[in-house]
């Protein structure tokens, strides 16, 4: 056996060289109709569906024994889902991982993407749940796939414009659906659609994979990505009235922590490693106390 | 079994990296089209077969993934022994029954069009192919806009079709429906998926 492997029992990477190639053959379909989603024969893997078994399996296609893999959940490197997915790579292909985005060459998410922006040469990979974006609006494979076929997405811009005459702006807040240089609408995964711009012409390849509805699609490099939206009412972001307690960061997406039950509440960079790095540059927030 | 002993010899010496290696390499030129990126073969197939073409055949065909033959390949039993024994894929009659198809023999290959297109809701259903040139240099230069360029890339690979430019904006006119395209020499590799628009092409 090779002597990569500690889990020597395993082949590389877990999965066995006929699915790499037939994952490998579908990123390459992905790839070359950008926003497209390429069925395939998504494995059980040793995880629950909705553990991001779909990104795990893309990750495994494509990893090798030179890659450096960060895996982050919600922005945390150290979360459960970060946490396992990382060491079941560690275990099963020996492979470096860091929690520096700059640092890795391949980094799964599931739902945000890093602060930092990426290079080229780095690639994304996306756990996605439901990779259909009209799925909601109608359950039919058949029939989605056909006003896929057709360009038919007025369906998705009758629900937007339903959000503004009940809200009075669009409320759909993740999940938020682009379309992909001018042809297929896509769903970014439920990504906060804060994270929308930096899909647009991003230098890094990024691949969505849905392991339970056995779909992968991508975005290569500088891919022209639009977020749906109306003239007179634009696609917008979401704003934060604060920076980063801890950080002071400005312009990045926030989460909301609850200190105590007297409604006690701060807000922190939901991305850790952009947090982090901030803070040992000597960057404070309002609660980060005082610099080293 | 075989005609020739050597079709079980020159395969990859370490099928788990080395497919890796090479699938990463022809990805990265997927993803950023119209640029020439090197590829170690690391594979000795019969002639005419070239190194890159079979590392790619060994990377990505097997027995889910049919490969067609020009008339060329086809008539060299040694290299569909080869092939069958490294991948465990089937020779396709025609092209467009084929997930890939390999071409040496540019002249006298089949139009685009010949080849599978995928269907209007199941694009992904078409032929990739493997043209293997004598240079990805020194040709008439052709330059892409698309989906993993930067603004504009330009190539100039010797040995195209005369008839290619056309072909390939009429590819294009199909989208998303069509074929990708793999170019590759001795030592080097360089992709055109669908999304690759012509934009200018010299003579």
């Amino acid at each position: 056996m090779n002597a990569h492997h500690q889990a020597s029992n395993y082949n590389f990477a877990y999965l066995d060289e006929q699915t790499k190639r037939m994952i490998r053959r579908a990123i390459l379909k992905a790839i070359a109709i950008p926003g497209y989603q390429v069925p395939f024969a998504s494995r059980e893997m040793p995880m629950p569906y909705g553990w991001g078994t779909g990104g795990v399996q893309v990750t495994a296609a494509i990893l090798g024994p030179e890659d450096v893999l960060k895996v982050i959940d919600q922005g945390a490197d150290d979360t459960t889902n970060a946490v396992s997915i990382r060491k079941f790579f560690q275990r099963v292909a020996d492979v470096e991982t860091t929690t520096k985005t700059a640092d890795a060459t391949i980094i799964q998410t599931r739902h945000r993407i890093p602060e930092t922006p990426l290079r080229l040469g780095q690639v994304l990979v996306y756990q996605v749940p439901i990779p259909e974006p009209l799925r909601f609006l109608e359950p039919r494979e058949t029939e989605t796939r056909k006003m896929h076929a057709l360009e038919e997405y007025g369906l998705m811009h009758v629900k937007l414009y339903e959000d503004i005459a009940r809200n009075g702006h669009i409320a759909t807040t993740y999940a938020y659906p682009v379309k992909v240089e001018g042809r297929y609408v896509m769903d970014p995964s439920p990504t906060p659609k804060f994270d929308n711009p930096k899909m647009h012409m991003s230098e890094a390849l990024q691949l969505f994979g849905a392991g339970r509805e056995k779909r992968i699609y991508a975005l290569p490099p500088y891919t022209e990505v639009v977020s749906l939206d109306f003239e007179d009412h634009p696609f917008e972001v979401q704003r934060f009235d604060k920076p980063c307690a801890l950080c002071g960061a400005e312009a990045v997406y926030l989460d909301e922590v609850v200190l105590d039950d007297r409604g006690g509440r701060m807000f922190v960079c939901s991305d850790t490693d952009h947090c982090e790095t901030r803070r040992v540059e000597g960057h404070r927030g309002e609660m980060g106390g005082e610099a080293a | 079994m075989f005609a020739q002993p050597s079709a079980l010899e020159g395969g990859f010496a370490r099928p788990v990296m080395d497919a890796q290696a090479v699938f990463r390499t022809v990805m990265d030129a997927m993803a950023r089209p119209a640029r020439v990126v090197p590829l170690n073969p690391m594979v000795t197939p019969p002639a005419p077969l070239s190194p890159a073409a079979a590392a790619i055949a060994c990377t990505l065909f097997d027995a889910d993934a049919d490969f067609w033959l020009d008339s060329r390949l086809a008539s060299h039993g040694a290299v569909v022994d080869w092939l069958v024994f490294h991948t465990g894929a089937r020779s396709a009659p025609k092209p467009v029954d084929a997930a890939f198809a390999l071409v040496t023999d540019i002249a006298a290959m089949p139009p685009l069009d010949r080849f599978a297109q995928g269907t209007q809701e199941y694009p992904d259903r078409s032929t990739t192919l493997v043209m293997q040139l004598p240079s990805l240099a020194g040709g008439s230069e052709m330059t892409f806009q698309g989906p993993g360029i930067k603004g504009h890339a330009s190539i100039a690979p010797r040995g195209l079709p005369a008839s290619f430019a056309d072909q390939w904006r009429a590819n294009g006119e199909r989208f998303p429906r069509g074929v990708d395209v793999i170019l590759a020499d001795a030592e080097a590799v360089l992709c055109l998926p669908r999304s690759a628009r012509l934009v200018n092409a010299e003579g």
